[in-house]
Parts: structure tokens; C-alpha cells; sequence
């Protein structure tokens, strides 16, 4: 039966990961499931989809979710409560620490992946009513720079380009992004340019990663050293003649400052060549192939953004630009590209404790316009705590009460031991989340509230390049989950601000938040979509994809300032001369070498969704550390290895990629995992908390470390179809698998105690392979003719082969020879299979017995002298005789057969 | 003129050697074969098969009359010998009647032991060794008497498969407290005896059976712990002995066995002795195996060729009550040896590989017995496996494989 009800037709909305903000087409299955694929009408994506956004399907499962509020009983438990004690109990004691230490004593720490709407009610509520600006976000770890650097140079958080420019340019400069793994499916946007129009490329980054072709220019440079190279090619377009000298007479100002401390910092190719570690050679063919392409895009992300020099680093590059007016015009423009689906919307609504709302910051006039708006007398007049300043002032007993929606901070930001430990210190700390556990919520939240997830929750997101789009609901709510704007909502009402928040659907919002930015607005501020403060609830539900500004009465527009009009008070640009590069910390004889962290292809931040996907699970299921192959000799790790890394703040047990894609001095390790999936690979423990500041944004690539070899004897995996708990001693990182969960791990411990644990969980159908001299022990139980649960565990060059096994769990039915050979953990295909054994004498098996029957053996002694079977005891004669007779049988029936059919 | 050859016994180890003597010497020999049973030579291993009704005992015939007659074979069975003339190279068999040989090659089997205890002379006691034990124990099960086994062997056990599918409750007592102890370590004896029950036969170990009781015929059996287990028949299936009377009334030295020599000749010149009477450096074999090898030895030297026997390594490679069985070599693994062991109770596969100084020296395989053989040259060819060593357990095939890569 494969009728699909009338009603589940595809529904549109957007993609739940990265800023690239694709659309996607979902339809559901009826049965909690649905087909995803991409939406070809959108304009981000035009139908394609990359790895992730294509595997969201099999991330809707219910296995991990928070259903019903819950609220730490006496006994330190969590227990379930109704929603309205829930809602009681936490307005109850915000109000309680409000009134007792002020509204700084709380904050709340919000999400790039909330919708616009939830970000607005979240924002209204604590810097409208509750009078604090302590409202950050994740975001601030994803792009806080690049907002600092537009505002700084524009006036105002604008990007100034769109995609289309990706599609036009003849240039494209790559800087600390790895598109290709982490914007898929906009590198494949430029690959296509290459090929059709002949674009050239160019990857700036300290690691050779998988976005640079062999036909691009890649520049291996130094860490921290982007500002230096950005500012040797400034000083190499002045010198070249290359400036836009009209632009920047009209629209801009402090060019001879800002050219005076490049040539100070990389005064020429030379000095950029030493300043930056790379070859005269490579930067002059930047300069040239930059000064000579008016069309180039500068594209820029987390390798520029997450540095303590961030800010400049994106000023830097902005510099270039505005300097040959390369900035709005098709095909040339700098491009920030966003780490989280809505990023971008946050921004919009001023969910970041550095602004105030809509792109107004805490100027008085702008905190006056608010507040009139609001109708909110204790609006907040000063910024708020950054993020990494926020968990601090946590750990210092400053902040009392917490509210972290959809985020998970305990794995994601620097020095994450201590943020765990500071979360710990909280009166009040409140969850709003998807999943019932993860490392923050283990950190001892006090209350859980279940929040809706992608695919159930409605509103809209904001792309990089300023597109709004509908995320829409195909699902229903499970459990008692609700909207974050919902559970804001009821929370504000009970704190006495009912009538600011008396939102009764997403479209309530949104046109209130349309109409803040378009409030006393009239051009001043970039953000403005004022021509949909006014739609009805049917046209916001079925409205498409849109580009901001969408001002009342005025035409819509893909870019920003080819011909000026800057967001400052001369409506000019400013051009900002950076510090001498320089990271904040340094390496020293105990810590010689710089972490990097980053993301893979086929997970996405904390692996709270991506880690459900089996497919996902495939590309890298460990987590690993790169290290060039010098500093691997030097440091004594070998590939497949394990290495214990150490910063000053932690320690991270890893497995080893030796890599000459990897810069000498330095390793990289990603980001996703954490204590509820892997044992020690929380990386974000070992980052150093430092701070860029002018965006707050941390230094989350170039912290000082050190790499020792560890040993594990043993090495192996388990899959299970249910979760399984581990003996601590052993290292694991869990993967999702067809049909279950996989585990990869390592240990010491002795192979008695892995069987013990293995027959503890096994059901009564148990099959076990013993070769404890050899070090191996694998073992299998079953459940009916499917694979319940196994374990293999060995040395590492003999712990079975996961890919083999997972590919028999993953079947509902094993045939005898598959589970004959399951155990030795490798693959059987292609291996002679004679059968069961019939003559023991010959050892001819009941296979080849077939084979010679159907070759024209018509009886027991045909069959001996042919194969031998049967000639020496005789035992088996009457077993022959038995399968001459039933192939002449099925041959005579076949005919029949045939007929009847 | 050929020269006079008598073959006393009509067994296994008889219709082999006439076979392989065909092969090297046609002609040079006239062949005489007297056999006691009243029948042509028959396959006994597939005794337990007749029994289980799984054959007949008309296709259990290992040749028909005519290749016998065709090999000019002088074939005398339901014919008892009675003495072998040594001096006179003359054997006497019933009937005061003589036939002269040149060469003489005993082939004369062994008999079941019946145990030494009160009641074992009562009616209903049977043994399990030829085709008149098997009509009789049908008979048996036929009538639905419950049968008690003595002896969990691998005679033992067929003789209760046998009974059992035939449709007799049959008990097995075995003195011993694990079946087949000479074959079969712990955990393999544990699975056959789980396999085996699940086939409807009750199995007593550590059962040491004391007395049968009966007035006429038997009633009981008693174990020296006391309890009785009610009984219409009772079949010893503890142990056999050599036939080695014949031999021993001539004078020809003997053991437990008839004793041989390299050439399986015996103490008397030109008298042979091959099979389960005979024992050869103080070895008497109880498998077809090692018989059918001294045939086509003794065949080779009586037509002049080389050829000396050393001994069988001997494996036990067969059904017992339907599940496979193979045993070879040091199966319990003493101190300095190791143990690979691969468990699949639930599908009847145990298998168990020892190996001591890098080589593979034992192994027990119950269920899967695919690559026996590959195991027992292994042992034989005692070749260092360290190569094969992570995946032996799963066949030559995957371990030529792996070791080809």
C-alpha cells in the first residue's frame, strides 16, 4: 500500500541548518515522518540541497525529545509538571531574583536556529519589560565580528550583496570559510561560475580544506594574519592605481588613515609575504588578480569572525572594497556568510545585548523610539553581557537566574568545563529545548520546557543575504511541545506584561516586529520591511521567500551602497584602520602548538539533529584531531591513533589524522561533539576564552595546546537497537546506524569485563566469538532472525569491520550464512560457499552437491565420482539419494508451476 | 595360478580391501572372504540411520552380489570360522570344512561390551552392533517399549536417535558427566546433549548404572544413587572389544587387540589383521577411518609394493543424531596451549580451535563442520596458522582470502 493521503502534500519552508537558508519541500508520511527534498523555486537554492538539508528526514524521530515541562523535584530529579505550574514556577522565581538583585541578575541566551518571531518576544521581553539587556546568543560565536565590522564601516549591520553576486562575479576570495562543507550548497553556486563564466578562486585559510581546487589560488597564511594580507593588498591598490577615487571621495571617509596603518602593518608584497608566512610569489598573484577583477565577492566566515581580531579582521576586508567601490554591484560586493539559519534574523530583531531592537542600538533616541513602541517604561538603556562575559558573570554569582532556548552552550562555548561548572552555581536556570538530554541540560537545569522543533514550529527565518522566508509547519506538535513565542508569552503575561504580549498567532508577531523597523524609520535605518507590517494572517502564511528592505511604497532592492548612502550620520562609510595583527595568546614550550576548531561536511554544531541521521553518521563518525605530519613524528601520535590534546583549560582524547592538508604548529579539531555523545571530545573545553572587543566574538581557532600519543589496547565498536551504557573507563563516540545506535570506542580494560557487560544486555540468543590470547572478543544476541545487539572489540588491526556489520544490523532478516560469518567482522561476498556439509569425509557441502545435480547428476554414485562424496564411509548416501530425488521432484514441478501461473 | 587369499570377516574393513586389491594386484590373488553375518557386506555406520528410518537396510549394502562376482571373489557369509591353522595355512570354518590360504588377513571386527552386573542376563538386554540388532530394536520401538541407553557415546547416542525417532521413549545413561567425553569438550558435550534432548530423549550423566531388574525379562534399572528407572529393554552401548579369539586360539600374539606389525601383519607370517580387531602400536582403533587406510596400506604391500603403515591421526568427522560432529587432535587444550571458541547455541554451532606453539593442534566442531577438513590437515600438516589466526574460525576460504591480501 503506498496511497498518500490527500492531505499530506509537500509543504514549503526552509532548511534547519546552515545561513545559506535553503528551501525545502517536506511532505509528510503520516507517520511522524516525511520526504524532503529541495524546493526548486527558491532563490537561495533552486531545488539542490547538500548532505545534511538532504538527510532532515531522518532526523524527526521522537526517541531523544523533551515532551512535557519538567521541573527538578525535591530529591534533585526531574519530574513532570503541567504546563501551568511549569509557567507558574518560572515567572515566580524571575520575579523573586528581579526584585531581590536586580534585572541583571538575569539573563536570557538564545539561538541562531530560533525564528524571528521567538527572537523578537524574547528580546521585547527582557529589554523592554524585564529592563535588561542580558540577552545573547549563540550567534555571537558565529558572526558578532562581521556585525561589528559592518557597523562600524557602514553604520549599520548590512550585507551588502546577494547571491546572485556568487553567480556574477569573475573573482571569488574565500577567507576563513570552508563553503564547501559548511555552505555546500553556495560553493556549488560558484562552481558552476567557474565552469560556466571561468570564474578563479582563491582559499584564504590556514588549512587546506576541501573547498580549494586544484585550479585556486590557495593561500596556506599564518592564523590571525587575515588583517595583514587585507592590508598589504589595500596598500597594493593604492599603489597600483586601482582606487575608486571618486567612490571614495563621495561616500567615504578615513582612506589615509586606513592606508597609512597598512602600510605600516604590509607595506608591500614583502612585507605582507612575511607578515602573513606565505610565498611573495602567491601574494602578488592575489594582489594582481584582485586589483585587476572589478567583479570580485570577498566571502568571509568563521575563520575571520571567531578571533579576538575579528572585528578588524572584517574592517580589513571591507577596506578593499570600499576602497574600489567594489560593494553592491552585481558581482562585487564583501560577503559575510551566516553559521545558523537564522542568524540573520536575530540580528534583525536586535536579539544580540549589544543592540537594542530592529538595528537600533542604545543611542538615547533609538532607546526612545523603543520604548515608545513597546509602551515599555524599564526598557534596558545600556548593553547588555556578551555571551562569553554573560557565563562569567554566571560563574561570579552575578547572573542568578538563566533562561538558554535552543542552544547548548555547555559544549559550544570557550572554556566549556567552566561554563558547565558556573551553570551548576545558578538560582534559576530554565531550558527551553527539543531534546531531553544534552550536555547543558545535564549541567542541572532546574526547569525543561519543550519547545517546538523544526518541521512542527511556524514563522520566519533571514538567509545571508537578507531573504526572508517562511519556515512552516508539517508536523504536528508531539507531546506538549509549544512555541518558544508561546511559552515567552505566558511567562511575560504572568510577570504583569499581559497586554505587551498579547500575541495569538506568529503572524501577530511578525507584523509587530515589521512595524518596529519601520517605526520613524524613513531611510535611516537599513532594516525595514514596513511594507509587511500589514499583511493578513493567509498572506504571511503563504507569503514567499522576500529580500529586505521592503519599505512601504518603495521598489525592492538586491543591494546595498554602489552608490553610497550609508547608515551614518554623513552617510558615509568609514574605513577603519586595524591593529597590527597579533592573537591573544601565545604558544610556550609546555603548549607549542595553536588549536583550530571547525565543522565537517556532515554534522552540524552539536549534533543534537544531524547526529540522529544514519546517513550523516557515515562521513567521519569520530571524533579526531588533524595534525601535519612533522608534528605528528615530532609529537610521537600516529594516525588511527588516540592523542590526549591539553590548553590550559582542558583535555580532549581524540583519534589522529595526520594530514599535510594541516599547517605545521598547528591542529584542528571540530566542534560537534560532546559529552552526550563521545567520551572527552568535548572541544570547546579546550578553547581559551578570549574575546574580540568590539564584537565580543571569541578566539575559537588558535588556542595554545599540546598533543600526546595515548594508548588504548583495544579498539571496537557495538550496535544496539537501543541506547547502551558504557563502562566509564572506555573512550566512545556514538553514531547513528540503520536500525539503531552504533558505538565506536576504545579501552584498556580487560576483554572478561567487555563480555560480562555484553551478556548483561544481550538477550538469550547470544552467539560469541572468543580469542581472548588474540585479544578478541566479538559477540552478537538476536532477536528473532535480526541482530539485537553486538559488540567487537579487539587490537586495532583486528576489531572487525563496522561497515560490514552495520550493513547486516541494519537488515530486519539474517540468512544462516550471514550469521555463520557475522563474527568474523568481515565481509563474506565473494567468498566460495559450499553449504552445509554433507559428505564429512570429503567435506563436500550440500551447494556443490546442488551444483553437480544440476551439471547432470542423476544418483548417489554420479555424485561420488564426481565429487568424491559419499565414496568413503557411505554416510552420507542416503542424504544424497534424498537430493537427487528432490531436484528431480522440483524439476518435474517447476513445468507445473509455470502453468499454473 | 593365483595365489590363495582368505579374508576372515565380511565387514567394512573386508569389502575395502578387496576393493583396493582389485586396484594393484587383479589377478594375483584368489580371493576368499568368510563372514559370519548372514548377509553381503553392509555399511554399519549407517546402522543407526536404518534404525532412525531416515534408510533402508537394503540400501545400506555397501556392494551388490554381482561386483563381488565380477572381482572372482568367493564369497561365504552367514559362515562362522572356527580356527586358523597356522602351521598348516589351512582355516576351518563350520562344518569341519578347510580352505587353504597363502595369506590370511583378519578382518573380524569387534563386539559390544555387556556390562558384568545382575540382571544383564535377563531378556530384553540387547547390544547394538549389526543388522539383527537393529531388526530388533525396531521391533522395540515399534511396540513403544521404553528403552534405557547405557552408555552416552557415540554408539550410545545413535542407538537412543534411533529409538527415539522410531517412536520409543528411550533414556540415556552415561557414567561419565559429559557425553562423548572422548571426542567432545564441556560446552560442546552440553550442546549436543541439548540438541539431543530436544529430539524427546531423557539423558542421565554422572549415571552409574548398578543393577537391572527383572523376573524374566527387565523391568528396572538401577543407578548406584538409587533410583530406578522403569525399562521394557535396555541396550549396552558402553564400549566394544576386539574379536580377537580366533587369533588367540592360534596362537597369534595378542593384545587387547590382534597385534600388527607396520605391515598389519601379525605375529605369524603372512597373517594380516586390519580394522577394529587389530592393534597396531598398541592402538585399537574403533572408527572406519583408520580401517579403510591399513586396507589400501595392506593392499599395496600384499601386491609387493612399499608401503608401511604409522598410525591414523584419527578424527571423528560424522552425524550423531543429526547434528555434526567433528573431534580431532588435543580438543581440550592443556597448559600452554590456547582456545579460539565460536558459540552459537541457539543455531546448534559450537567450535572450538586449539593452538599451542603457533600451531593449530585440536579442535572440536559441533553444527558447523564445513571446514573440518581443512582443520584436521592443519593439525596433521602442523603448519604455523599465526597468519590465519583472526579468521581460521571462519573458514579457509575467508582465511585464504585475508591472507592473499
Amino acid at each position: 500500500m503506498t496511497i498518500v493521503a490527500p492531505d499530506l502534500r509537500a509543504v514549503k519552508t526552509t532548511c534547519a541548518y546552515c545561513g545559506v537558508g535553503c528551501g525545502i519541500l517536506a511532505t509528510p508520511d503520516g507517520r511522524g515522518g516525511a520526504a524532503i527534498s529541495g524546493d526548486p523555486d527558491h532563490p537561495a537554492n533552486f531545488g539542490r540541497l547538500c548532505s545534511k538539508g538532504s538527510a532532515l528526514g531522518e532526523t524527526l524521530g521522537l526517541s531523544n525529545r523533551l515532551l512535557y515541562p519538567m521541573i527538578r523535584c525535591g530529591e534533585g530529579k526531574m519530574e513532570r509538571v503541567a504546563w501551568s505550574d511549569a509557567l507558574d514556577h518560572v515567572a515566580h522565581r524571575f520575579q523573586h531574583i528581579i526584585a531581590r538583585d536586580g534585572p541583571d541578575a538575569v539573563a536570557f541566551y538564545l539561538s541562531g536556529q530560533l525564528l524571528t518571531e521567538d527572537y523578537y518576544v524574547a528580546n521585547k521581553l527582557m529589554k523592554g519589560f524585564v529592563g535588561s539587556a542580558n540577552v545573547d546568543t549563540n550567534s555571537r560565536l558565529c558572526m558578532a565580528s562581521s556585525v561589528a565590522g559592518h557597523r562600524r564601516a557602514f553604520g549599520a549591520d548590512t550585507v551588502p550583496g546577494c547571491y546572485e553576486d556568487l553567480d556574477e562575479a569573475d573573482l571569488l576570495v574565500l577567507v576563513g570559510s570552508n563553503a564547501a562543507w559548511c555552505h555546500p550548497v553556495l560553493y556549488q553556486r560558484m562552481l558552476v561560475n567557474k565552469q560556466k563564466r571561468g570564474a578563479r578562486m582563491v582559499v584564504i585559510d590556514p588549512r587546506r580544506t576541501d573547498t580549494v581546487g586544484d585550479d585556486d589560488l590557495f593561500l596556506g597564511l599564518k592564523p590571525g594574519t587575515d588583517a595583514a594580507l587585507f592590508s598589504g593588498l589595500l596598500v597594493y591598490l593604492a599603489d597600483s592605481g586601482v582606487l575608486d577615487r571618486d567612490y571614495i571621495a563621495l561616500h567615504t571617509t578615513g582612506v589615509d588613515d586606513a592606508i597609512a596603518r597598512a602600510r605600516s602593518m604590509a607595506g608591500s608584497v614583502g612585507a605582507t609575504a612575511l607578515a602573513t608566512g606565505l610565498s611573495e610569489q602567491d601574494v602578488a598573484t592575489f594582489f594582481q588578480m584582485f586589483a585587476n577583477t572589478p567583479r570580485v565577492v570577498t566571502l568571509y566566515s568563521q575563520g575571520v569572525n571567531q578571533s579576538a581580531q575579528g572585528t578588524d579582521k572584517v574592517n580589513a576586508i571591507l577596506n578593499c572594497h570600499l576602497a574600489t567601490g567594489r560593494i553592491g554591484l552585481p558581482g562585487a560586493s564583501p560577503f559575510s556568510l551566516t553559521g545558523q539559519p537564522n542568524a540573520m534574523g536575530g540580528r534583525e530583531v536586535g536579539g544580540l545585548a549589544n543592540q537594542l531592537a530592529a538595528h537600533m542600538g542604545f543611542t538615547p533616541p533609538d532607546i526612545d523610539r523603543v520604548r515608545r513602541f513597546w509602551k515599555a517604561p524599564r526598557i534596558a538603556t545600556h548593553e547588555g553581557l556578551k555571551a562569553v562575559q554573560m557565563f562569567e558573570a554566571i560563574a561570579r554569582g552575578e547572573i542568578k537566574a538563566l533562561w538558554v532556548m535552543g542552544t547548548n552552550p555547555a559544549v559550544s562555548l570557550p572554556n566549556a568545563d567552566g561554563v558547565r561548572d558556573a551553570l551548576k552555581k545558578l538560582d534559576l536556570f530554565v531550558i527551553s529545548e527539543n531534546v531531553i538530554s544534552n550536555d547543558t541540560v545535564d549541567a542541572g537545569a532546574h526547569v525543561l520546557l519543550p519547545a517546538l522543533a523544526w518541521g512542527e514550529k511556524s514563522g520566519t527565518v533571514t538567509n545571508s543575504e537578507r531573504r526572508i522566508s517562511r519556515q512552516r509547519a508539517f508536523l504536528p506538535a508531539p507531546g506538549e511541545a509549544k512555541p518558544d513565542w508561546w511559552i515567552m508569552g505566558e511567562v511575560a503575561r504572568r510577570l504583569g506584561f499581559g497586554a505587551a504580549f498579547s500575541f495569538a498567532s506568529v503572524a501577530d508577531i511578525f507584523r509587530e516586529h515589521a512595524a518596529l523597523s519601520a517605526f520613524e524609520n524613513e531611510g535611516a535605518r537599513d532594516f525595514d520591511i514596513g511594507a509587511l507590517q500589514s499583511l493578513s494572517d493567509s498572506d504571511f502564511d503563504a507569503m514567499a521567500p522576500v529580500q529586505w528592505p521592503i519599505r512601504q511604497g518603495a521598489d525592492p532592492q538586491a543591494r546595498f551602497f554602489a552608490e553610497g548612502g550609508f547608515f551614518s550620520s554623513d552617510f558615509k562609510a568609514r574605513f577603519i584602520a586595524p591593529e597590527v595583527p597579533a592573537l591573544r595568546t601565545e604558544t610556550t614550550p609546555a603548549r607549542p602548538l595553536r588549536l583550530n576548531t571547525g565543522r565537517i561536511r556532515d554534522q552540524w554544531h552539536t549534533m543534537t539533529r544531524t547526529g540522529e541521521s544514519p546517513r550523516l553518521g557515515q562521513h567521519l563518525p569520530e571524533p579526531f584531531v588533524e595534525v601535519h605530519p612533522d608534528d605528528a613524528a615530532r609529537y610521537g601520535v600516529a594516525d588511527g591513533d588516540f592523542a590526549r590534546v591539553t590548553t590550559d583549560y582542558g583535555q580532549c582524547t581524540l583519534r589522529v589524522v595526520v594530514s599535510a592538508r594541516q599547517q605545521r604548529g598547528m591542529l584542528f579539531a571540530p566542534i560537534h561533539w560532546s559529552e552526550a555523545n563521545a567520551t572527552g571530545a568535548r572541544v570547546g573545553s579546550l578553547v581559551a576564552p578570549v574575546t574580540d572587543p568590539f564584537s565580543g566574538q571569541p578566539e575559537n581557532k588558535a588556542t595554545p595546546a599540546s598533543i600526546a600519543p595515548y594508548e588504548y589496547v583495544f579498539r571496537g565498536f557495538a550496535l544496539s537497537r537501543r541506547p547502551i551504557e558504557f563502562p566509564a573507563h572506555a573512550w566512545v563516540a556514538r553514531v547513528a546506524i540503520q536500525g539503531g545506535y552504533g558505538y565506536l570506542f576504545a579501552d584498556n580494560a580487560d576483554l572478561t569485563g567487555w563480555q560480562s557487560w555484553l551478556q548483561a544486555i544481550a538477550t538469550d540468543d547470544l552467539a560469541e566469538y572468543k580469542d581472548f590470547g588474540g585479544g578478541v572478543y566479538r559477540a552478537a544476541c538476536f532477536d528473532g532472525d535480526r541482530i539485537d545487539s553486538c559488540l567487537f572489540i579487539g587490537p586495532a588491526h583486528d576489531a572487525g569491520d563496522w561497515n560490514v556489520v552495520k550493513d547486516l544490523f541494519a537488515a530486519d532478516r539474517l540468512g544462516g550464512d550471514q550469521r555463520r560469518m557475522l563474527l568474523s567482522g568481515k565481509s563474506a561476498d565473494g567468498l566460495a560457499n559450499a553449504g552445509p556439509i554433507v559428505c564429512a569425509c570429503f567435506g563436500v557441502g550440500r551447494n556443490t552437491i546442488g551444483e553437480a545435480i544440476s551439471a547432470g547428476a542423476r544418483s548417489a554414485a554420479d555424485i561420488g565420482a564426481k565429487l568424491k562424496a559419499g565414496t568413503n564411509c557411505g554416510s552420507c548416501i542416503p542424504e544424497l539419494k534424498r537430493l537427487v530425488a528432490e531436484s528431480a521432484l522440483n524439476s518435474r514441478q517447476q513445468p507445473q508451476l509455470t502453468a499454473a501461473n | 595360478m593365483s595365489e590363495p587369499l582368505v579374508i576372515v570377516g565380511n565387514g567394512m574393513a573386508a569389502a575395502r580391501l578387496v576393493d583396493e586389491l582389485t586396484k594393484v594386484a587383479l589377478g594375483r590373488y584368489a580371493v576368499a572372504v568368510i563372514g559370519d553375518e548372514p548377509r553381503l557386506a553392509y555399511n554399519r555406520v549407517l546402522l543407526s540411520s536404518v534404525l532412525a528410518g531416515e534408510t533402508t537396510s537394503q540400501d545400506i549394502e555397501l556392494r551388490p552380489a554381482s561386483w563381488w562376482r565380477d572381482r572372482g571373489v568367493t564369497l561365504k557369509y552367514g559362515c562362522l570360522a572356527t580356527e586358523i591353522d597356522v602351521g598348516r595355512r589351512e582355516l576351518k570354518i563350520e562344518n569341519d570344512e578347510s580352505i587353504p590360504f597363502s595369506k590370511l588377513v583378519l578382518t573380524t571386527g569387534s563386539s559390544p561390551l555387556r556390562l558384568n552386573m545382575a540382571g544383564a542376563d535377563l531378556a530384553g538386554v540387547h547390544t547394538f552392533r549389526d543388522s539383527r540388532d537393529v531388526d530388533l530394536l525396531l521391533a522395540l520401538a515399534a511396540q513403544k517399549r521404553r528403552v534405557v541407553v547405557v552408555g552416552g557415546g557415540l554408539l550410545g547416542l545413535e542407538a537412543a536417535y534411533g529409538l527415539a525417532k522410531a517412536g520409543a521413549p528411550v533414556t540415556l545413561v552415561h557414567l561419565i558427566d559429559r557425553l562423548m567425553e572422548r571426542q567432545l569438550d564441556a560446552p560442546a558435550a552440553a550442546l549436543l546433549k541439548s540438541i539431543v534432548e530436544r529430539k524427546g530423549i531423557e539423558i542421565l550423566l554422572n549415571a552409574n548404572t548398578a543393577r537391572i531388574h527383572g523376573e524374566t525379562r527387565v523391568e528396572d534399572v538401577e543407578l548406584a544413587d538409587g533410583r530406578l528407572i522403569p525399562a521394557d529393554a535396555v541396550i549396552f552401548a558402553a564400549g566394544i572389544r576386539p574379536n580377537i579369539a580366533l587369533a588367540k586360539e592360534a596362537g597369534i600374539p595378542v593384545n587387547r587387540g590382534i597385534v600388527v606389525d607396520d605391515h598389519l601383519q601379525t605375529g605369524a607370517s603372512g597373517i594380516f589383521a586390519i580394522g577394529e580387531c587389530a592393534e597396531h602400536r598398541g592402538v585399537c582403533y574403533g572408527l572406519v577411518e583408520p580401517a579403510y587406510e591399513q586396507a589400501r596400506l595392506l593392499a599395496r604391500h600384499l601386491a609387493g609394493r612399499e608401503a608401511s603403515y604409522a598410525g591414523s591421526i584419527v578424527a571423528t568427522n560424522l552425524k550423531v543424531s543429526g547434528v555434526s560432529v567433528f573431534s580431532a587432535g588435543d580438543f581440550i587444550g592443556g597448559e600452554g596451549s590456547e582456545s579460539i571458541v565460536l558459540s552459537d547455541i541457539n543455531r546448534g554451532t559450537y567450535k572450538k580451535l586449539v593452538i599451542a606453539d603457533g600451531r593449530l593442534t585440536g579442535a572440536v566442531l559441533i553444527g558447523d563442520v564445513t571446514d573440518a577438513l581443512w582443520y584436521h590437515e592443519l593439525i596433521r600438516m602442523q603448519q604455523p596458522t599465526a597468519r590465519i589466526r583472526a579468521d581460521m574460525m571462519f573458514g579457509r576460504s575467508l582465511a585464504m582470502r585475508s591472507e592473499a591480501a
